[in-house]
């Protein structure tokens, strides 16, 4: 089994975000990128499931040569070999295309991507590679199987849950309870060095999206402090002041 | 400008942000028509509902393999909806179901879309931009939308209901797309409102120190017809369901009201519930963070504090009926 793990450079959550350049550009000095923490699932799983069944992970990212780190660090915790798209990952389709590109011919039974990226909060990429590909795709899983050359997946669905199957080759997006993501060890970490990297440029397509620009969320203004000893006035303010109850 | 909206109807019955995708659309379609696509089988007199807010016209698929979802098929439908009916703009609610299909009608259409709009678009000669929370709601960017047509899909629970009735003109339209994906359990909590959906959200943090405590926490929520949530600490424990988890690698809610119980507030936390109207903190802890994010706060023992709201939540529901 051949599966691309789809992974993204994000901005570690503790991050306190600021913009910069008359708000249009993220303010990224002093920032820790991290593996796109729903990615990381994605990964871990694409592993268990080479293990258990045999055959190879691939890692791609679309992202300038700065985002290597984080692919060694995909190699570490057990990829076989890498792809990097060299462009700056400008919006979900613009990516996707890059991605789609690869994917198209690499005779890959699954394409895994994560929910969405914590940083732009999408989650497109997977629906965007499953149309580009015409093949089907399940978003959102908390488990997957295969048998028979089928994907067996569990996903969330508004108000519960729903266990659905589709033939491979599909694309899926994990959501987090699909697995415990897996810490690189040292021998992983030494590894990876000599792991296969390889770098493309990127097809030519105009992005369909731009940001203009920025804002920070309107700040609260003040928080009003309610005695413990009469905890039951919150509902009073709750209808009568806030109006929200 | 003609507007099409994808509404989605679980079971036959039309979701709250299906109506509020409609009445989105009736606000931007100036004079022009609002058409909605309905898949899957519904009673008719369901489908004249979406009349009340604004849809002129629906199209309707009733074929029986569409009772069950699968995206490439929707997204087929949708698509060529959408071409029949010249539409510039497909608004479409970023429910789960809207995130596996807004993006195939994407690639379809060769068409730009975001993803978690909260706002009306600004339209200015060719220009159109929407709002869009980034960073899990720590920042806020308006993102220009530079193709001819436009697919937004827009956050639950963002945008006002608006009646605008009209007689909805009914239409039934057929497709050959196949479906890919086959169903073959679907487990729904009944009797409970989705979190994504929910307008009032009462969520417990490790303040209350073991699964066994989340009785008020179920029993406020109840009271005031909301949803229950949690923080991180508390899923990744188990104490409660995944599904439950709001914050920057769980769920982004947008509530009227919420009301964060024993919760300290940590960035990742508050990055996921601070675009909530209202924000309710009890922690015992009058440094806790999540104070400052707040609009009324109580300082002091979750144990004690909240009975005395439940009781009083009680009385107020009781005297309001």
């Amino acid at each position: 089994m051949k599966i691309l793990v789809c992974i993204s450079n994000v901005p570690d959550t503790t991050t306190k975000v600021t913009f910069t350049e008359g708000n249009t550009q993220f303010n990224n000095t002093g920032v820790q990128y991290i593996i796109n923490p729903y990615d990381e699932l994605s990964l871990t799983k694409a592993l268990e499931l080479t293990e258990a069944q045999g055959g190879t992970v691939t890692v791609i990212n679309v992202g300038l040569v700065d985002t290597e780190a984080n692919i060694r660090k995909a190699l570490a915790i057990g990829a076989h070999d890498a792809i990097r798209i060299n462009a700056t990952p400008v919006d979900a389709y613009y990516v996707a295309e890059q991605i789609a590109e690869v994917a198209k011919n690499g005779g890959y039974d699954i394409v895994m991507t994560g929910r969405e990226s914590i940083d732009y909060n999408s989650g497109q990429v997977c629906g965007l590679l499953a149309e580009m590909l015409g093949w089907p795709g399940i978003n959102v899983i908390t488990k997957i199987d295969i048998e028979d050359g089928k994907a067996i997946c569990e996903r969330d669905i508004d108000g519960g849950k729903e266990k659905v199957s589709c033939p491979l080759p599909c694309v899926i997006s994990a959501q987090k309870e699909l697995t415990e993501p897996r810490i690189p060890n040292m021998r992983g970490i030494m590894a990876a060095r000599s792991k296969p990297l390889q770098v493309l440029e990127p097809t030519s397509n105009e992005p369909y999206t731009k940001i203009s620009v920025y804002e920070m969320p309107p700040a609260k203004s003040s928080c009003k402090m309610i005695d413990a000893a009469n905890a039951g006035q919150l509902i009073d303010l709750l209808h009568n002041e806030a109006k929200v109850i | 400008m003609n507007v099409l909206v994808f509404a989605e109807h679980i079971d036959g019955s039309f979701k709250k942000s299906t109506f509020e995708a409609i009445s989105y659309a009736k606000a931007i379609t100036g004079t022009s028509s609002v058409t909605a696509v309905v898949i899957g089988e519904i009673d008719s007199s369901k489908l004249s509902e979406l009349g009340k807010y604004g849809a002129s016209k629906v199209l309707h698929n009733s074929q029986a393999l569409y009772n069950t979802f699968d995206g490439a098929a929707y997204a087929s439908i949708i698509a060529s909806a959408a071409q029949k009916e010249q539409a510039r703009v497909l608004v479409i609610s970023n429910s789960y179901c809207g995130k596996n299909i807004a993006p195939r009608v994407a690639v379809k259409l060769k068409a730009g879309i975001v993803s978690g709009v909260v706002s009306l678009p600004k339209i200015d000669g060719t220009s159109f931009i929407v709002r869009k929370p980034v960073f899990s709601g720590k920042g806020l960017a308006d993102v220009a939308i530079e193709t001819d047509i436009k697919i937004l899909a827009i956050t639950p629970n963002s945008y006002q209901l608006n009646e605008s009735p009209t007689d909805a003109a009914i239409e039934n339209i057929q497709s050959d797309a196949q479906p890919a994906c086959q169903s073959m359990e679907i487990k729904r909590v009944t009797g409970k409102i989705p979190l994504t959906e929910a307008e009032i959200v009462v969520s417990g943090g490790r303040g209350w120190k073991g699964p066994e405590n989340w009785g008020m926490i179920e029993e406020l929520a109840q009271i005031l017809g909301g949803a229950t949530a949690c923080s991180k600490p508390v899923s990744d424990m188990h104490w409660r369901g995944h599904e439950e988890h709001v914050g920057q690698t769980g769920i982004t809610i947008k509530p009227n009201l919420y009301i964060a119980t024993g919760i300290s507030g940590a960035i990742q936390h508050l990055a996921g519930v601070s675009s909530s109207k209202v924000i309710v903190v009890i922690n015992k802890d009058p440094e806790a963070p999540f104070f400052k994010a707040a609009d009324y706060g109580i300082v002091g023992d979750v144990f004690e504090v909240m009975p005395q709201i439940i009781d009083a939540a009680k009385k107020f529901k009781a005297s309001s009926n």
